[in-house]
Protein backbone atom coordinates (compact mmCIF):
# COMPACT_ATOMS: atom_id res chain seq x y z
CA UNK A 1 0.00 0.00 0.00
CA UNK A 2 2.76 2.40 0.77
CA UNK A 3 3.93 1.91 -2.56
CA UNK A 4 1.00 2.45 -3.97
CA UNK A 5 0.65 6.00 -2.25
CA UNK A 6 4.10 6.77 -2.73
CA UNK A 7 3.64 6.43 -6.58
CA UNK A 8 0.27 8.62 -6.57
CA UNK A 9 1.36 11.24 -4.38
CA UNK A 10 5.13 11.80 -6.14
CA UNK A 11 3.51 11.23 -9.78
CA UNK A 12 0.80 13.67 -8.95
CA UNK A 13 3.29 16.48 -7.86
CA UNK A 14 5.53 16.33 -10.56
CA UNK A 15 2.20 16.54 -12.73
CA UNK A 16 1.74 19.70 -11.18
CA UNK A 17 5.42 20.44 -11.98
CA UNK A 18 4.55 19.47 -15.65
CA UNK A 19 1.71 21.69 -15.39
CA UNK A 20 3.07 24.91 -14.03
CA UNK A 21 6.72 24.29 -17.11
CA UNK A 22 4.04 24.07 -19.70
CA UNK A 23 1.70 26.75 -18.84
CA UNK A 24 4.33 29.45 -18.18
CA UNK A 25 7.49 28.04 -20.05
CA UNK A 26 10.14 29.27 -17.89
CA UNK A 27 13.49 27.46 -17.13
CA UNK A 28 13.08 24.63 -15.02
CA UNK A 29 15.55 26.39 -12.11
CA UNK A 30 12.09 28.20 -11.88
CA UNK A 31 10.22 25.59 -11.49
CA UNK A 32 13.01 24.11 -8.67
CA UNK A 33 12.81 27.28 -6.53
CA UNK A 34 9.23 27.61 -6.46
CA UNK A 35 8.67 23.86 -5.62
CA UNK A 36 11.34 24.47 -3.00
CA UNK A 37 10.02 27.46 -1.66
CA UNK A 38 6.41 26.19 -1.99
CA UNK A 39 7.60 22.98 0.59
CA UNK A 40 9.11 25.19 2.93
CA UNK A 41 5.89 27.26 3.61
CA UNK A 42 3.78 23.79 4.04
CA UNK A 43 6.87 22.94 6.10
CA UNK A 44 6.03 25.90 8.65
CA UNK A 45 2.55 26.12 8.38
CA UNK A 46 2.68 21.88 9.35
CA UNK A 47 0.77 20.86 6.14
CA UNK A 48 3.32 19.18 4.57
CA UNK A 49 3.64 15.97 7.46
CA UNK A 50 0.18 15.47 6.90
CA UNK A 51 1.21 14.68 2.80
CA UNK A 52 3.82 12.88 4.21
CA UNK A 53 2.08 10.67 6.24
CA UNK A 54 -0.36 9.85 3.40
CA UNK A 55 2.95 9.00 0.52
CA UNK A 56 5.72 8.60 2.45
CA UNK A 57 8.48 9.00 -0.33
CA UNK A 58 5.80 10.13 -2.81
CA UNK A 59 6.35 13.21 -0.37
CA UNK A 60 9.84 13.10 0.53
CA UNK A 61 11.67 12.59 -2.68
CA UNK A 62 10.11 15.87 -4.67
CA UNK A 63 11.91 19.12 -3.99
CA UNK A 64 8.84 19.83 -2.05
CA UNK A 65 10.00 17.55 0.46
CA UNK A 66 13.29 19.17 0.58
CA UNK A 67 11.93 22.51 1.58
CA UNK A 68 9.88 21.18 4.44
CA UNK A 69 12.95 19.71 5.72
CA UNK A 70 14.68 23.01 5.56
CA UNK A 71 11.62 24.95 7.44
CA UNK A 72 11.13 21.78 9.83
CA UNK A 73 15.10 22.16 10.38
CA UNK A 74 15.12 25.38 11.21
CA UNK A 75 12.05 25.76 13.25
CA UNK A 76 13.41 23.23 15.38
CA UNK A 77 16.90 24.72 16.06
CA UNK A 78 15.26 28.19 16.43
CA UNK A 79 13.44 26.80 19.92
CA UNK A 80 16.42 25.54 20.77
CA UNK A 81 18.97 27.93 19.80
CA UNK A 82 16.94 30.83 18.78
CA UNK A 83 18.20 32.92 16.53
CA UNK A 84 21.76 30.95 15.29
CA UNK A 85 19.53 27.81 15.23
CA UNK A 86 17.25 29.60 13.17
CA UNK A 87 20.04 30.16 10.51
CA UNK A 88 21.77 26.84 10.85
CA UNK A 89 19.39 24.39 11.08
CA UNK A 90 17.74 24.35 7.83
CA UNK A 91 21.33 23.82 6.54
CA UNK A 92 22.59 21.10 8.63
CA UNK A 93 18.85 19.26 8.30
CA UNK A 94 19.36 19.08 5.12
CA UNK A 95 23.10 19.07 4.19
CA UNK A 96 23.52 15.52 3.65
CA UNK A 97 21.82 15.60 0.15
CA UNK A 98 23.74 18.56 -0.93
CA UNK A 99 27.06 17.48 -0.09
CA UNK A 100 26.26 14.26 -1.69
CA UNK A 101 25.35 16.16 -4.91
CA UNK A 102 28.12 18.41 -3.92
CA UNK A 103 30.90 15.37 -4.16
CA UNK A 104 29.22 12.93 -6.20
CA UNK A 105 28.66 15.69 -8.57
CA UNK A 106 32.33 16.31 -8.77
CA UNK A 107 33.38 12.54 -8.65
CA UNK A 108 31.63 12.05 -11.50
CA UNK A 109 32.05 15.32 -13.88
CA UNK A 110 35.90 13.75 -13.01
CA UNK A 111 35.93 10.64 -14.52
CA UNK A 112 33.33 11.19 -17.15
CA UNK A 113 33.54 13.25 -20.30
CA UNK A 114 30.16 15.31 -21.55
CA UNK A 115 28.11 14.42 -24.00
CA UNK A 116 27.35 16.33 -26.80
CA UNK A 117 23.41 16.51 -26.83
CA UNK A 118 22.27 15.73 -30.26
CA UNK B 1 -0.23 42.16 -43.10
CA UNK B 2 0.34 45.31 -40.73
CA UNK B 3 2.10 43.94 -37.11
CA UNK B 4 0.62 45.16 -34.35
CA UNK B 5 1.33 43.63 -30.48
CA UNK B 6 -2.38 41.23 -30.68
CA UNK B 7 -1.33 39.73 -34.14
CA UNK B 8 1.90 39.43 -33.64
CA UNK B 9 1.50 36.73 -30.77
CA UNK B 10 -1.09 34.90 -33.20
CA UNK B 11 1.30 34.13 -35.53
CA UNK B 12 3.84 33.26 -32.90
CA UNK B 13 1.25 30.89 -31.40
CA UNK B 14 0.53 29.59 -35.19
CA UNK B 15 4.69 28.42 -35.53
CA UNK B 16 5.47 27.71 -31.87
CA UNK B 17 4.89 23.68 -31.95
CA UNK B 18 1.89 22.58 -30.34
CA UNK B 19 2.63 21.50 -26.88
CA UNK B 20 1.36 17.73 -25.94
CA UNK B 21 0.33 18.96 -22.48
CA UNK B 22 -1.70 15.76 -21.72
CA UNK B 23 1.44 13.30 -23.37
CA UNK B 24 3.38 15.50 -21.32
CA UNK B 25 1.63 15.77 -17.81
CA UNK B 26 0.98 11.67 -18.01
CA UNK B 27 4.64 11.25 -19.11
CA UNK B 28 5.30 12.96 -15.63
CA UNK B 29 3.43 11.65 -13.48
CA UNK B 30 4.49 8.12 -14.75
CA UNK B 31 8.53 9.27 -14.30
CA UNK B 32 7.54 10.70 -10.82
CA UNK B 33 5.99 8.31 -9.44
CA UNK B 34 8.69 5.30 -10.45
CA UNK B 35 11.36 7.43 -9.15
CA UNK B 36 9.37 7.99 -5.86
CA UNK B 37 8.16 4.36 -5.94
CA UNK B 38 12.15 3.88 -6.07
CA UNK B 39 12.50 6.22 -3.16
CA UNK B 40 10.14 4.26 -0.81
CA UNK B 41 12.03 0.45 -2.27
CA UNK B 42 15.16 1.90 -0.95
CA UNK B 43 13.62 3.31 2.41
CA UNK B 44 12.06 -0.11 2.95
CA UNK B 45 15.30 -1.23 2.59
CA UNK B 46 17.06 0.71 5.32
CA UNK B 47 14.69 -0.16 7.28
CA UNK B 48 13.73 -3.68 7.35
CA UNK B 49 17.71 -4.81 6.80
CA UNK B 50 19.82 -2.50 8.64
CA UNK B 51 17.42 -1.55 11.31
CA UNK B 52 17.60 2.08 10.43
CA UNK B 53 14.77 4.11 12.16
CA UNK B 54 12.29 5.92 9.78
CA UNK B 55 13.51 9.29 10.33
CA UNK B 56 17.02 8.48 9.51
CA UNK B 57 16.38 6.37 6.66
CA UNK B 58 15.02 9.15 5.12
CA UNK B 59 18.22 11.47 4.27
CA UNK B 60 20.13 8.45 3.66
CA UNK B 61 17.51 7.54 0.38
CA UNK B 62 18.13 10.91 -0.43
CA UNK B 63 21.73 10.32 -0.57
CA UNK B 64 21.21 7.11 -2.85
CA UNK B 65 19.07 8.93 -5.09
CA UNK B 66 21.90 11.33 -5.20
CA UNK B 67 24.06 9.24 -5.75
CA UNK B 68 22.45 7.16 -8.90
CA UNK B 69 20.86 10.25 -10.59
CA UNK B 70 24.98 11.67 -10.39
CA UNK B 71 25.64 8.55 -12.27
CA UNK B 72 23.16 8.03 -14.95
CA UNK B 73 23.67 11.91 -15.55
CA UNK B 74 27.63 10.79 -16.07
CA UNK B 75 26.67 8.83 -18.66
CA UNK B 76 24.39 10.48 -20.37
CA UNK B 77 21.30 8.59 -19.37
CA UNK B 78 19.22 11.43 -17.07
CA UNK B 79 19.23 13.49 -19.83
CA UNK B 80 17.43 10.95 -22.52
CA UNK B 81 15.27 10.02 -19.67
CA UNK B 82 14.68 13.60 -19.27
CA UNK B 83 13.39 14.13 -22.68
CA UNK B 84 11.00 11.57 -21.99
CA UNK B 85 9.65 12.32 -18.42
CA UNK B 86 9.83 16.27 -18.47
CA UNK B 87 9.06 17.30 -14.89
CA UNK B 88 9.04 13.81 -13.68
CA UNK B 89 12.67 13.65 -13.49
CA UNK B 90 12.93 17.57 -12.64
CA UNK B 91 10.95 17.79 -9.73
CA UNK B 92 12.00 14.55 -7.59
CA UNK B 93 15.36 14.93 -5.75
CA UNK B 94 17.40 13.19 -8.64
CA UNK B 95 16.43 16.47 -10.93
CA UNK B 96 18.41 18.46 -8.32
CA UNK B 97 21.35 16.32 -8.87
CA UNK B 98 21.04 16.32 -12.50
CA UNK B 99 21.38 20.13 -12.03
CA UNK B 100 24.45 19.92 -10.16
CA UNK B 101 25.93 17.51 -12.44
CA UNK B 102 25.12 18.84 -15.76
CA UNK B 103 27.15 21.76 -15.87
CA UNK B 104 29.61 20.19 -13.41
CA UNK B 105 30.44 18.10 -16.69
CA UNK B 106 29.47 21.05 -19.40
CA UNK B 107 32.61 22.84 -18.08
CA UNK B 108 34.95 20.41 -17.35
CA UNK B 109 37.01 21.92 -20.76
CA UNK B 110 37.41 25.37 -18.56
CA UNK B 111 39.06 23.41 -15.73
CA UNK B 112 38.31 21.76 -12.67
CA UNK B 113 38.60 24.50 -10.55
CA UNK B 114 37.68 27.28 -12.66
CA UNK B 115 35.26 25.29 -14.96
CA UNK B 116 34.28 22.14 -12.88
CA UNK B 117 34.14 23.33 -9.35
CA UNK B 118 32.99 27.00 -10.38
CA UNK B 119 29.75 26.13 -12.15
CA UNK B 120 29.07 23.15 -10.34
CA UNK B 121 26.09 25.04 -8.46
CA UNK B 122 25.24 27.20 -11.39
CA UNK B 123 21.76 25.80 -11.72
CA UNK B 124 21.04 24.62 -7.80
CA UNK B 125 22.70 27.49 -6.64
CA UNK B 126 18.90 29.53 -7.16
CA UNK B 127 17.83 26.47 -4.99
CA UNK B 128 19.71 26.24 -2.27
CA UNK B 129 19.56 30.23 -1.77
CA UNK B 130 15.85 30.49 -1.87
CA UNK B 131 15.71 27.40 0.07
CA UNK B 132 17.89 28.48 3.01
CA UNK B 133 16.18 31.99 2.92
CA UNK B 134 13.09 30.44 3.35
CA UNK B 135 13.74 28.59 6.04
CA UNK B 136 15.64 31.44 7.99
CA UNK B 137 12.23 33.11 7.75
CA UNK B 138 10.52 30.73 9.17
CA UNK B 139 12.87 29.97 12.07
CA UNK B 140 12.13 33.12 12.58
CA UNK B 141 8.52 33.60 11.93
CA UNK B 142 8.30 30.32 14.54
CA UNK B 143 10.60 32.41 17.25
CA UNK B 144 8.41 35.56 16.74
CA UNK B 145 4.69 33.11 17.73
CA UNK B 146 6.01 30.92 19.73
Amino acid sequence: MNYVMSFLVGGLICLVGQIIIDTFKKNNAYLLVMMVVTGCILGFFGLYDKLVEIGHSGATVPLLGFGNSLAKGAMEEAANKGFMGALSGGVIRTAPGVAAALIFGYIVAVIFNPHGDK
Amino acid sequence: MKYNKDNYKKVVDEFTPKNKMLKNCIMAFIFGGVICLIGEIINDSFVAWLGISDDEASPMTSVILVGISALLTGLGWYDKLGKIGGAGTVVPITGFANSVVSPALEFKREGFILGTAANIFKLAGPVLLFGYFSSFIAGLLSMVFK
